[in-house]
């Protein structure tokens, strides 16, 4: 089956820097892909890319088996959800849904009508006067219900309380079922990436720092606290992430394709939220600004 | 109709947490022989997971020979736990009551009884594996 995503050395510049840069993927279809990275890392420009709204300034790259944005048809097979779920404030929730049938060739109208039905939101209410959740859902609706093959969002429920992220989770999810639909979602929120998503990337400062299924990737990385030591005395085989020392204590996050083999440690697995931040950590000491590290730290405090 | 629920503090992955929830619901006789599943497209429209891992979670419970898919209609219990093991719980329930008394009297504080517990528990689950 065609990859949802295929990207080779893929890179995007503005002026002298790099938004994205030797970006190599390879996403398999029928998942849900969840994008990770502090702000800034480059996960908008990955997002626009895919969709066709930028052309790689390097590498290349190709969603569906085609280059993004590349005609009519391509262009049906994807749908796309920019940051802040955009809609038309003076539209009314029916005029949205007329829309979404002018402009798309595969439009399902019933799909459409039963959600906003579901949603028990009014069809006659100007898009401008719904709630934050009503709008995202209401944006959703129009996305899924072109009946893309693969749905990229980009962080989508950043600004939705708990109740309504749920809600659009929900029924994201239910696009998923019933549509068989991918989907690459970008979020802060590494606990619902955890309820979503079987396919996870981080992206740090430009450049991809970990890409898996996550079953594979949460199998493969552990903690291991031992006797202080240099990371060259684990066994071959461990490719360690990050190294933490006190005077008698050595604290490592390793990744291992094989079972951990017994050791004189203590070795336990990590939760989703641990890895990414060991991730985003170990990749730039003391690189990012104070401002920025906190901002991140406050948007994943707010994902709890 | 039984529901899930998802505990993101449990440590446990989303699907090893729905095996676990059809397991304890045929324990408890929630669920018998016969009884049906909720779809996997009612599972991610009320807990909002991954339909992948709800499918997951299915293959792992009908590989255990609890449930049976039938194609375009739904996966159902075929076996029931609840009865034979219920009738087992007292004897066993009496067996702990009396070890714990024994490994108070030896000194041992609540936490100390229970890391034993969870070290040996898991010790044996993997000697079983």
């Amino acid at each position: 089956m065609t990859a949802i995503l295929e990207a080779h050395a893929l890179g995007m510049r503005y002026g002298r820097r790099d938004a994205l840069a030797d970006c190599t993927l390879n996403l398999p279809p029928g998942h849900v892909v969840g994008l990770v990275g502090p702000n800034g890392a480059g996960k908008s420009t990955l997002l626009k890319l895919a969709c066709g709204m930028l052309n790689p300034t390097s590498g290349s790259i190709s969603v569906l088996g085609d280059t993004p944005g590349s005609g009519a048809g391509q262009l049906a097979r994807v749908g796309f959800l920019a940051q802040d779920a955009p809609v038309y404030g003076n539209l009314s929730v029916a005029d949205h849904l007329r829309l979404g049938a002018h402009l798309n060739p595969r439009w399902d109208q019933g799909f459409a009508q039963r959600r906003i039905a579901a949603l028990e939101l009014d069809p006659s209410q100007k898009a401008g006067k719904l709630s934050g959740g009503q709008r995202a859902q209401l944006a959703l609706t129009v996305a899924a219900g072109k009946k893309p093959e693969l749905l990229i969002l980009d962080e989508p429920v950043a600004s939705l309380d708990p109740l309504a992220r749920r809600e659009f989770l929900r029924h994201l999810m239910e696009s998923v079922a019933e549509n068989g639909t991918s989907v690459i979602l970008s979020s802060h929120l590494i606990s619902d990436l955890e309820r979503v998503c079987d396919y996870l990337i981080v992206l740090v400062s430009s450049h991809v720092r970990l890409a898996g299924e996550v079953d594979h990737v949460m199998a493969a990385h552990h903690r291991i606290v031992c006797t202080r030591r240099d990371p060259g005395a684990l066994p071959p085989g461990l490719d360690v992430v990050s190294a933490e020392h006190t005077d008698r204590q050595s604290t490592f996050v390793v990744c291992a394709d094989a079972p951990l083999p017994a050791g004189d440690w203590a070795a336990e697995s990590l939760s989703m939220e641990d890895l990414v931040l060991t991730y985003l950590e170990a990749t730039e000491p003391g690189a990012r600004s104070a401002a920025q590290a906190s901002e991140t730290a406050s948007n994943m405090e707010a994902g709890r | 109709m039984i529901e899930f629920h998802l505990d993101p503090r449990s440590g446990v992955s989303p699907y090893l947490q729905i095996v676990q929830q059809v397991r304890q619901a045929l324990l408890l006789g929630l669920l018998s022989e016969g009884d049906q599943l909720p779809t996997v497209k009612q599972v991610v429209a009320k807990v909002a997971i991954n339909p992948n891992t709800v499918l997951k979670a299915y293959r792992e419970l009908e590989h255990e020979g609890l449930v049976a898919a039938k194609p375009g209609v739904g996966t159902f219990v075929t076996r029931t736990l609840g009865q034979a093991s219920l009738t087992d719980h007292e004897p066993l329930r009496l067996d702990l009551v009396a070890w714990l008394e024994r490994a108070r009297a030896a000194g041992l504080t609540e936490a100390g009884i229970e890391a034993l517990f969870q070290s040996t528990f898991r010790t044996t689950a993997e000697e079983e594996r």
